[in-house]
């Protein structure tokens, strides 16, 4: 019987031939990630049920701690939360741990984890923040889960799971310079809504997912969860490997898995992409979708570019060529999503100027890496929403106060419109500036 | 487990995400840590758009008694409720609040996940668009043997959906416990 990649993942951590959509199943889990928000209370759980402090975790090459959230505010309770996970590293002596104020200090953990090798094609990757699955990109099954479940993970190494059935996605053709994958997830977003892909899979497929590069199919995975999805994934290919083998740093195996030619999709839906146009999220839903030249000309009071959505090498690159020379008319925060993403930009150079150089020149303010005010956080974050301004950003969700501000406006856009709206202060059409 | 449960309705929309629940720079508080839990039941719903506080009406305060604990203990909602965040605090904070039941036409995945795992807050399902049918304030009964939700101020009564198979581990107060039954693990 044919399966779907995610199907084939599933059974093999499962330790079986095959499973079926909706099979409830154990697995076996390759890596847990969690962070300083949900680190604490995992800990606090884990603590609680195996054993207080004589408590092990079940393998520690397999925890991986990366705080990103919280980490350049003065909130003393944010950095109290920094220091449990510290305490927990050394008390467990685990391996894995990008520490603030260390040269090992990351950012933003689902950029992060690819960088340092943690992510491996047909493993299963979870996460205690609902943007875990970005790492479907690397042909793995990663999802987001709650403390609790990651309390369970920590010391048994087990989870149960549904398995989801597959939406597939496909996109023919190659992306027009004025488009970038994150205007066609917000297409799929605005075609099967903020619940479309509720407890089910997205995988995507076609050539014109292969023609992206690693970080672009890293976008489009990254918000399945806008949609509900409980995953995404991308089957590996050439691409894949060579950044993972660059990146595994500990040489461990891997299975490469593919879906089957007849495997059963409950849904497909295939996508032109030289027929696109740029595509906008207007507040306060991913799935408000506009085209961008049809709300061209709304006044903005702020640019942001930054998260793991869209604060990757390719996203500063792309927001570089339209900013390059010109000014920014409303305020713009640039915030890479991991340091070595901002060691990116100083060495990245378009016609002999860096990346930062391009930012600063134009007007923008740079931020150390992190997750930012994408969430809003702690009133000191920096470029957090603290009035009710209207912003565009290339982060992920725009719902009420996401931000930070409730009454605050957020639109959601590729790197591209960004820059453009940036420089006009309005709504604006990277058409119109890269023609 | 409670078989009947009788409360007062707060009544909000669509999409509720984690973010609208219990905003992100609360997050600081660590929920493992009981002085601190309380303030999560301080801050559930704050991020609610006051217009869309307590429907039809809306600008309805879900605190007024006790700032950490709400004057209602039922929620009743629309689609795609916990949707965004994987934020156990979600629950948590309704929870802390003293929200024993959400009447909701479907969940997030997370978060529905989280609130069985933990045995937070029951999320119960309904076909019915209750939302337009439910006026916040009114006085329900949930009996969950017979799967009927009851509102006292007009009589009427709907046919809800329990939690089906996952009713176990709630029942059980939480995975942990449900696991230790099941003797799954010694902990």
């Amino acid at each position: 019987m044919a399966m779907t990649l995610t199907e084939k993942i599933l059974a093999r951590a499962a330790g079986k031939d095959r499973v079926n959509p909706n099979d409830n199943i154990w697995v076996n889990v390759d890596v847990l990630m969690t962070h300083d928000v949900c680190g604490p209370g995992t800990i606090g759980i884990f603590k609680k049920n195996f054993g207080g402090d004589a408590a092990k975790v079940w393998d520690r090459e397999k925890v991986v701690i990366i705080p990103d959230h919280y980490i350049f505010t003065k909130d003393a309770m944010a950095n109290r939360n920094v220091d449990v996970l510290r305490q927990f590293v050394k008390e467990q002596n685990l391996p894995y741990y990008y520490d603030v104020g260390t040269d090992r200090y990351k950012g933003v953990c689902h950029i992060a984890l690819p960088e340092e090798g943690h992510t491996r094609p047909g493993e299963v990757l979870l996460g205690t923040d609902s943007h875990t699955c970005t790492a479907g990109a690397f042909g793995e099954f990663a999802t987001g889960i709650g403390n609790t479940d990651a309390g369970f993970v920590m010391g048994t190494g087990k989870t149960w799971l549904k398995v989801p059935p597959t939406m597939r996605f496909i996109f023919h053709g190659e992306l027009p310079p004025y488009l970038m994958a994150k205007d066609l997830i917000l297409a799929v977003i605005g075609d099967i809504g903020v619940d479309g892909a509720t407890y089910r899979a997205m995988e995507f497929d076609g050539d014109g997912v292969y023609a992206l590069n690693i970080e672009e199919r890293m976008t489009l995975c990254n918000m399945v969860i806008e949609a509900g999805g409980k995953n995404g994934v991308i089957a590996p290919d050439q691409i894949t490997l060579d950044y993972v083998n660059q990146r595994n740093k500990s040489k461990k195996p891997y299975t490469v898995f593919k879906s089957d030619p007849d495997a059963k999709y409950i849904f497909e839906k295939v996508y032109d992409v030289t027929k696109l146009e740029p595509v906008i999220a207007k507040p306060h839903s991913p799935d408000n979708r506009a085209f961008v030249s049809e709300i061209k000309g709304t006044k903005l009071d702020r640019a942001y570019i930054g998260s793991c959505t869209g604060g990757k090498l390719t996203d500063f690159r792309a927001a570089a060529k339209l900013l390059k020379g010109k000014e920014v008319r409303i305020d713009t925060f640039v915030v890479p999503a991991t340091t070595e993403v901002a060691r990116g930009l100083e060495t990245e150079q378009i016609e002999g100027q860096s990346l930062k150089e391009i930012f600063l020149a134009a007007g923008a303010k740079i931020g150390d890496a992190s997750c930012a005010a994408c969430l809003g956080g702690p009133a000191d974050t920096f470029g957090r929403l603290n009035n009710a301004l209207k912003c565009i950003s290339t982060t992920n969700r725009n719902f009420p106060g996401r931000m930070g501000h409730k009454e605050a406006q957020v639109f959601l856009a590729s790197p591209l419109t960004v820059a453009a709206s940036a420089l006009t202060g309005e709504i604006s059409d990277p058409r119109d500036l890269l023609a | 487990m409670q078989k009947v449960i009788r409360g007062r309705a707060f009544v909000l929309g669509d999409n509720i995400d984690t973010d609208q629940i219990i905003p992100a720079q609360y997050l600081t508080y660590n929920p493992a840590i009981p002085e601190e839990y309380r303030m999560f039941g301080k801050y559930a719903l704050a991020g609610v758009p006051a217009p869309q506080m307590g429907l039809p009406k809306g600008h309805i305060p879900f605190h007024t008694r006790d700032e950490f604990v709400s004057d209602y203990q039922i929620i009743v909602a629309g689609k795609n409720f916990g949707c965004g965040s994987s934020r156990e605090h979600a629950p948590v904070a309704l929870a802390a609040a003293g929200i024993q039941v959400i009447v909701a036409e479907f969940y997030a995945r997370i978060f529905y996940r989280n609130c069985i795992n933990g045995a937070y807050v029951m999320p119960l399902e309904t076909s019915q668009r209750l939302v337009d049918e439910i006026v916040t304030g009114d006085e329900l009964t949930i009996d969950l043997e017979k799967e009927i939700l009851t509102n006292h101020k007009t009589n009427d009564q709907w046919k809800i959906s329990g939690l089906g198979e996952v009713a176990e581990i709630f029942e059980a107060g939480g995975i942990f416990n449900y696991a230790r039954q099941k003797g799954m693990f010694a902990g």
